[in-house]
């Protein structure tokens, strides 16, 4: 019996390793495949402008050229600001409506819920070119921005908050459905228990649910934050002073309509994508712990 | 106890209600206004001179589907977005679970393997649009790369070509599509058939001889609002934005998938092995299976992706390539360019029309299995 | 007209001509406040002419704030969405750029969005100084003018490298006819590409140089206005000869910027580029290539004697919240010495016939050539750059371009375009 067993063990022993193997080989394969594009983003931003050519993009600089780097910041580093005042706040907000959202929906289930709930969550699917003009008309006319200055009330439209507003509100379907599923699978006892201790609604949230929303957040930030940092249609028509517009926009304003600056282009990609980048070497471990815990179940 | 719970209620009411209210605005109330200026004959020049637009119905609907003056852009569209929309949800699907099993094997390092999938998706299609317009070029781009091992350059034009499969006439769409629906209904009423459902079954087969019928009798063909015959097909240069678009996208599948994965015990899959079920035979009885959910709602996710996508084709194609031209690019230049906002309203509305025959049912189906729990 | 009213009239517009005067004059230290100018200037020596234009102003108007609003990308299409959405949601800019011709005339000014600025021009005398066939792509029929130029660029330009087409043994085609049967098989044998093309625009402005050689200018002028038919022979031939002119070209040339493009001629892989002149600053400054030795030009094929233009204008629309400060920046980018600021930088000539054009330190062997073409050749406005139709045609045409250059149609490429020239207005059913 001995005899039989050790050799098939040793074996498969062999073909677990060559299995190994194959798999990290496969890994690393894929791994390079995927990092072509940022392989070509950096070789391209080290060059001066007239190394830059089609017919020898593959090839590394000939000197680490940092010029780009220094013209790209020189020219980003407002707009990098103004996007960090765009997106912390909306992330923020959009997560707390979401969180409070998905609890109603979730554990305080009203006559209609069913209803209203996927109608809200329609709201992420539309094409947003579909409403834009009249988004922009709608905006205008708010004025509820008092300027200090000259006592005047200007409208959202153009205005830094009313870009934070809409990315708010197309971001409550998707905050919402995140958090209810993961909340759905809350289960109800904890709320009834809390709820025979006198505990009620707010006292329950914040007791109860909020202490164990972490990977809710977590998966509703990265999201947000992803989307509203790299989102460009609204903010190039809703934010006209170039001195307020966030960094994608920007990043398009250093290419002219007629001589682009390829390695500066390339070089503001690259700091362009510093925060969420960031963002996901931090978060990423717990975007599939997020993720797990039930935000995907739609 | 009862009154407390109905107060909570109201309050949980009222902590919604400010959501509702602007996604009432924000989404429904400007549908409503894009859907009445797609009925009119609204245009800049009349909005900027202040002049009231004209209704005039469906007529710019019509348009879309029969005039001849762009070149049956907007068809066009329709056919790419459709083929690309398929290839990207396969595409997607396919490297997602590959990567998710891959990292499922106990790996030294996932998480940085975890983070390298995962990344482009934190970039902005404005970004990597840039980059893969060069990697496609046909002569010094991604083509160029077998010759730095000594092998033959790759040869395919990427979004640039101008080769096209499956050639078919726009004009017998609606014979294709009634054939295809003729292939579906023959296909549930032989399963209702099968499962002994006689009632459903006998209502099918008769759509399916109606169906039928109505091929016999070339009925179909006369929805064809064309006069000239019109060549559509599938685009090989769709195949660019479809790798563009998957390297940016599949990461994403891949979390779900993990994280789908991670939820499925080790019990249940050494339960199977113990039963004598090989590796690949865990994967097909027990993972597939229970990851199909998250399959769903990955198609749904990339669905409306794809249906919309904008800036990727817009900045890798330069906007005007009609190979791998979109919806939602001809309805910003119809708009903006042209000035013609009735007709990119209206391209709108069909976008819109698009990705609820996509997302009504699946939100009308989650909510109902919901119910029935 | 009696004696005694003709002196009060005379009386009173010397009046207000001193009182235009003094209120010139008093301007020049009171102005404060923000100006908005709207452009898709953003990049390489566009950006840096405004720039300097800007800084100019400055001087004279330290008190005016001024806000550089530049929209990037797509030769203007993002900036025009940007600024059809910004008019139609209540909010001008103070001045914004437009092309010359029907890309202001078609839509804000058949909107009544804009602001007539004939009062500018003669307080200046411009209406001297500005060439008359200009001053008419910006006039509506009373006479009203709508804006002010400050540049000139042409866009039937054939770039090559003088030394190349020597050793290749071909000389530059007089007409398309000799490009497709004589220049175009002895390259294409010399392993040559014959003439490098870029993406979509770049094929409608090939088209528009095909259309101006194969018609003349009067017959390419019909085209805006219905006298010439889309569906006679000689069209459809224009068609033809761009399937032939694309038969000769690179295959990749929808991946390919007007730059790319041009530096396939630059490194010796392509004879010919077919660009508008903003090319002699890409090869002058960014390729470091001398005039007539590392690059050369010459009218395209069957084009000379024509000049076919755009100018980059600015405009005042109704309603501009600082427009004390607009009409002063419009009073400033007129003249000669902003022209003459701006137009170095740009890589274009100078609108108003002033500037020093002669001075070779500002205009370098390009433009001296291209200056004496401009005031002695035929002018026609550009297709691809928005001076002679609507937008809406203009954005059907590129689509029908990129339709062609698939199924090579060229009877159905016309009769679609006629078509389109009727559903967008342009003429009328006859």
């Amino acid at each position: 019996m001995a005899a039989q067993t050790l050799p098939s063990r040793s074996s498969s022993g062999t073909t677990r390793k060559i299995g190994r193997i194959v798999i990290y080989a496969l890994l690393v394969i894929l791994s390079l495949v995927f990092l072509i594009p940022v392989y070509m983003v950096l070789v391209t931003s080290f060059k001066s402008l007239g190394e830059v050519n089609l017919a020898t993009m593959w090839q590394l600089p000939s000197s680490l050229d940092f010029s780009s780097f220094g013209e790209a910041l020189n020219e980003l580093s407002p707009n990098f600001a103004n996007s960090l005042v765009l997106v912390v706040p909306a992330t923020v907000i959009s997560a707390v409506i979401g969180s409070l959202n998905g609890y109603v929906l979730a554990k305080w289930r009203f006559p209609g819920a069913n209803i209203i709930f996927p109608l809200m969550l329609f709201g992420m699917f539309i094409p947003y070119q579909a409403i834009l003009i009249p988004l922009v008309q709608f905006l205008s006319q708010i004025k509820i921005i008092f300027n200090p200055a000259n006592g005047q009330w200007t409208s959202l439209y153009g205005s830094i908050w009313g870009l934070i507003l809409v990315h708010v509100v197309y971001g409550i379907p998707i905050t919402t459905l995140i958090f209810r599923n993961y909340y759905a699978e809350v289960p109800n006892e904890m709320i009834e228990a809390g709820a025979i201790d006198g505990a009620g609604f707010w006292r329950l949230y914040w007791d109860v649910v909020l202490p164990i929303s972490l990977p809710g957040f977590v998966v509703v930030i990265i999201w947000q934050f992803t989307q509203i940092w790299n989102e460009f249609l609204f903010a190039v028509t809703l934010i006209v002073n170039p001195a307020s517009q966030p960094i994608t926009v920007a990043l398009q304003n250093i290419s002219g309509s007629q001589i682009v600056a390829w390695n500066v282009q390339m070089a503001g990609a690259f700091l362009a994508a510093l925060p969420t980048l960031l963002v996901y070497i931090l978060l990423g471990r717990y975007f599939i712990r997020g993720l797990l815990a039930g935000s995907i179940k739609g | 106890m009862t009154e407390r719970f109905s107060r909570d209620r109201i309050i949980g009411i009222l902590v919604l209600l400010p959501s509702i209210i602007l996604v009432g605005i924000f989404v429904y109330g400007f549908i409503v206004t894009t859907i009445y200026i797609s009925m009119t004959d609204s245009n800049t020049v009349q909005q900027l001179s202040g002049t009231q637009p004209n209704f005039i119905g469906f007529q710019n609907y019509t348009t879309l589907f029969t005039a001849t003056v762009d070149a049956g852009r907007f068809r066009t569209d329709l056919v790419n977005n459709v083929f690309f929309t398929i290839l990207f949800i396969i595409a997607c699907l396919v490297i997602g679970i590959g990567l998710a099993i891959l990292l499922d094997q106990k790996i030294k390092g996932e998480s940085l393997f975890r983070t390298i999938f995962l990344f482009p998706m934190a970039l902005s299609f404005v970004v990597t649009g840039v980059v893969w317009r060069w990697l496609f070029n046909p002569t010094s781009g991604l083509n160029a790369l077998p010759t730095a091992v000594g092998l033959p350059a790759f040869q395919f034009d990427w979004f640039i070509s101008q080769d096209q499969w499956l050639k078919f006439n726009w004009q017998s769409l609606p014979t294709i599509i009634a054939i295809i629906l003729l292939g579906v209904v023959i296909f549930f009423a032989l399963y209702f058939w099968s499962h002994k459902r006689s009632q459903l079954a006998a209502f099918v087969t008769g759509i399916a001889i109606l169906l039928l019928a109505s091929l016999a009798l070339d009925i179909p063909s006369r929805f064809n609002g064309l006069r000239n015959p019109e060549a559509k097909g599938f685009n090989l240069a769709l195949l660019a934005v479809v790798v563009a678009a998957a390297w940016q996208m599949s990461g994403y599948t891949m979390a779900m998938y993990l994280a789908g994965l991670r939820g499925i015990s080790d019990d249940l899959r050494e339960a199977a092995r113990v039963d004598g079920a090989t590796e690949f035979g865990v994967y097909r009885y027990v993972v597939f299976p229970l990851l199909q959910p998250i399959t769903l709602s990955a198609i749904i996710i990339l669905g409306h992706i794809s249906l919309k996508i904008f800036d990727l084709v817009f900045v890798m194609g330069g906007g005007n390539n009609i190979q791998i031209d979109m919806p939602g690019i001809n309805m910003f230049f119809t708009t903006y360019r042209g000035g013609q906002t009735a007709i990119g309203a209206a391209i709108a509305v069909i976008m819109l029309l698009m990705v609820a025959v996509v997302i009504v049912p699946y939100l009308w189906s989650s909510l109902r299995s919901e119910v029935q729990h | 007209m009696s004696n005694r009213k003709f002196y009060a009239l005379l009386l009173i517009a010397s009046l207000l001509l001193v009182l235009g005067i003094a209120s010139v004059a008093t301007a020049q230290e009171d102005l404060s406040g923000d100006l908005e100018i709207f452009s898709w200037w953003t990049g390489g020596g566009e950006a840096a002419g405004l720039e300097a234009l800007i800084a100019r102003f400055n001087e004279m108007y330290p008190n005016v704030n001024i806000i550089n609003a530049a929209v990037a990308g797509g030769s203007g299409v993002n900036a025009r969405a940007v600024l059809t959405t910004r008019m139609l949601g209540g909010d001008p800019p103070d001045v914004f750029q437009v092309h010359a011709g029907e890309e202001l005339n078609a839509v804000w000014v058949a909107a009544g969005r804009m602001q007539p600025l004939n009062d500018i021009y003669e307080a200046n005398g411009w209406l001297e100084q500005f060439p008359q066939g200009l001053l008419d792509l910006i006039s509506d029929d009373a006479g009203n003018i709508y804006s002010v130029p400050v540049n000139i660029h042409r866009s039937n330009v054939l770039w090559y490298v003088p030394a190349n087409l020597e050793e290749w043994g071909v000389t530059v085609p007089e007409t398309w006819d000799e490009f497709i049967n004589t220049t175009c098989p002895t390259l294409q044998a010399a392993g040559v590409t014959p003439i490098s093309i870029g993406e979509n625009w770049t094929q409608v402005q090939l088209w528009e140089n095909i259309a101006v050689a194969t018609l003349g200018v009067e017959g390419y002028n019909g085209l805006w206005d219905g006298t010439t038919s889309w569906v006679s022979p000689e069209v459809t031939s224009t068609f033809e000869t761009l399937g032939q002119v694309m038969d000769c070209a690179n295959e990749d040339m929808n991946s390919l910027s007007w730059q790319d493009a041009s530096q396939r001629v630059a490194n010796g892989e392509a004879a010919f580029n077919l660009m508008g002149d903003w090319a002699a600053g890409y090869f002058l400054v960014d390729l470091a290539l001398e005039p007539n030795v590392g690059f050369g030009w010459a009218t395209t094929p069957g084009t000379a004697g024509t000049f076919v233009m755009l100018s980059d204008t600015f405009g005042l629309p109704i309603g501009a919240p600082n427009e004390a400060n607009a009409r002063a920046w419009l009073n400033f980018v007129g003249t000669a010495e902003a022209q003459d600021i701006f137009n170095p930088l740009k890589g274009s000539l100078p609108a108003n016939t002033t500037a020093s054009i002669g001075d070779t330190s500002l205009y370098n062997a390009y433009f001296q050539s291209a200056y004496e073409d401009w005031t002695s050749n035929d002018i026609v406005g550009s297709l691809a750059h928005g001076a002679v139709s609507p937008p809406a045609f203009l954005n059907g045409f590129a689509s029908l371009i990129s339709a062609f250059q698939t199924d090579r149609d060229a009877a159905s490429a016309g009769a679609n375009a006629g078509a389109l020239a009727l559903q967008v207005g342009m003429v009328s059913p006859q």
